[in-house]
């Protein structure tokens, strides 16, 4: 297998294992390269790539505009404020726009789920979802699920809890599919009202008790409260949300074994994660967006490399 | 598909003893000069090369390494690539490179390997060596110093290079269709 199975990254859940593998591998190389002295790579040279953020980033973007500039890609950025999106622009009419200028490949990010879903059916270039709404996020469940592989050696066998918003949370929804795909045991962990319905549809474990919950995993991804997607009050008060479900240097000294914690970023600082368990040596959150410019390569590299037959 | 033996196991034994006492009378003990092995094809023949001399010379640290080009190419929208990985433990910053793979033809790969070289360091000379040089099928100006065999084939002809580490025995073969 030298190729992805398909033509656009818009979730984890249209890739197979072996997509996933070949993407690991290819990383692999290009994480050799951006510790060299020289970090660039000319194999994208002849591509265009628009980054469309609809929705605030920093991270994801600063680390998609890296992995294309290391692959010597020609970078364009837009986002919606400040753009004709405010004068009433439809989304397939901006991207048309953006196309006709002749960009190759767009990643986006959009508050509506299915948004890149939608794009890929309409306009004619190769789409990277990096976040619609809440519904993927795939690139950060591969850096996700890459980290746990550099740091455990394998994610096949372990036990993966997912603590926080999972209802909003579409870093949740795409780490349940790649790590259930890469042969892992997912819990998640949160407020019941936090809690989709339908999880276990999935095959993952719910548990309400963070206590019980760290006590079976071997890794941690603690999720923020998004508040910005929160139209009802799911639990009373941030205080109490804390006192239950935050991870604190404590309750992690009092387990029998040393956990590995992640966090996709941003950290509210003292809500989910208090500062010493977030910026000590079990946590791997630093090496999570490092790995994330190598994983973002990998898929720009596949993707534009990606041949059509005809 | 019809199959002609151009070296046999013997004769290519010859032509890289050969290929080495060349390089040594260039490089002497290879104190400023290091071996790089183009992946996936020219690394087998590169360590070779390198224990061979490293015997005659009776010299443990002459330096080797492995060099991958995926990501230097120019064809890799048309061609399914697997990237390898570039294992150089050493800097090759005002050295003599000697850029090794099994088969030049069009020269790209080279031309390739030239790039992903550079990003390394400025080698204060390079040269090329290959065991098969095809001379009628060049796409680039680029030309090998040290040739084990040089032969004449056309494009739809197809050379082989078999080795005993990974296929088993060494031969070189030259496919032709019908």
């Amino acid at each position: 297998m030298s190729k992805l199975s398909t033509s656009h990254l818009l979730g984890i859940k249209d890739l197979t294992h072996s997509d996933i593998e070949l993407i690991f591998k290819t990383a692999d190389n290009f994480k050799d390269i951006i510790n060299r002295p020289i970090k660039k790579v000319p194999s994208l040279r002849d591509i265009t790539i628009a980054n469309l953020f609809f929705e605030s980033s920093t991270r994801t973007r600063i680390s998609f505009e890296l992995a294309e500039k290391r692959l010597s890609a020609d970078v364009i950025n837009f986002s919606s404020s400040g753009s004709s999106v405010k004068k009433g622009e439809t989304l397939i009419d901006t991207v048309n726009n953006i196309l006709a200028m002749k960009v190759d490949l767009i990643v986006m990010r959009h508050p509506a789920p299915g948004a890149a879903h939608f794009l890929s059916k309409n306009v004619n270039a190769k789409i990277v979802n990096a976040g619609d709404g809440t519904h993927e996020h795939p690139t950060q469940a591969l850096l996700d699920a890459y980290s746990i592989r550099q740091k455990l050696g394998n994610v096949k066998g372990k036990n993966i809890v997912i603590v926080g918003d999972i209802l909003h949370s579409r870093v949740a929804l795409s780490n349940i599919y790649c790590l259930k795909k890469l042969g892992a045991e997912v819990m998640v962990c949160g407020p019941t009202t936090l809690i989709p319905k339908f999880i276990h549809t999935m095959g993952v474990k719910v548990e309400n008790n963070l206590r019980k919950a760290l006590e079976w995993c071997d890794v941690a991804n603690m999720l923020r409260i998004q508040l910005e997607r929160q139209d009802i009050k799911y639990f009373p008060s941030i205080r109490e949300y804390s006192m239950q479900f935050g991870l604190n240097r404590h309750i992690l000294d009092s387990l029998k074994k040393e956990i590995t914690v992640m966090h996709p970023g941003p950290i509210n600082r003292g809500v989910e994660i208090t500062s010493d368990v977030a910026d000590s040596k079990q946590s791997i959150i630093l090496e999570q967006v490092q790995n994330g410019v190598a994983v973002r390569m990998a898929v720009l590299y596949l993707l534009a490399g990606r041949h059509e037959e005809n | 598909m019809k199959q002609r033996q151009i070296l046999d196991s013997k004769q290519i034994d010859l032509a890289i003893t050969r290929l080495c006492y060349q390089l040594i009378e260039v490089h002497n003990d290879f104190s400023d000069s290091v071996i790089l092995g183009i992946q996936p094809r020219g690394i087998l023949l590169a360590h070779r090369i390198h224990k061979k001399i490293s015997g005659i010379i009776g010299k443990k640290n002459i330096r080797c390494g492995d060099l991958d080009i995926t990501f230097y190419r120019d064809d890799f929208r048309e061609k399914e690539l697997i990237p390898s990985s570039t294992q150089i433990d050493f800097d090759v910053e005002k050295k003599n490179v000697i850029l090794i793979d099994d088969v030049l033809y069009t020269g790209r790969t080279v031309r390739a390997a030239l790039d992903a070289m550079l990003a390394l360091g400025r080698p204060r000379d390079v040269e090329l060596l290959a065991l098969i040089d095809r001379r009628l099928s060049r796409n680039v100006p680029i030309q090998a110093k040290y040739i084990g065999k040089t032969i004449d084939s056309i494009a739809s002809e197809k050379v082989v290079v078999a080795w005993k580490e990974s296929d088993g025995k060494d031969s070189v073969i030259l496919l032709t269709e019908k």
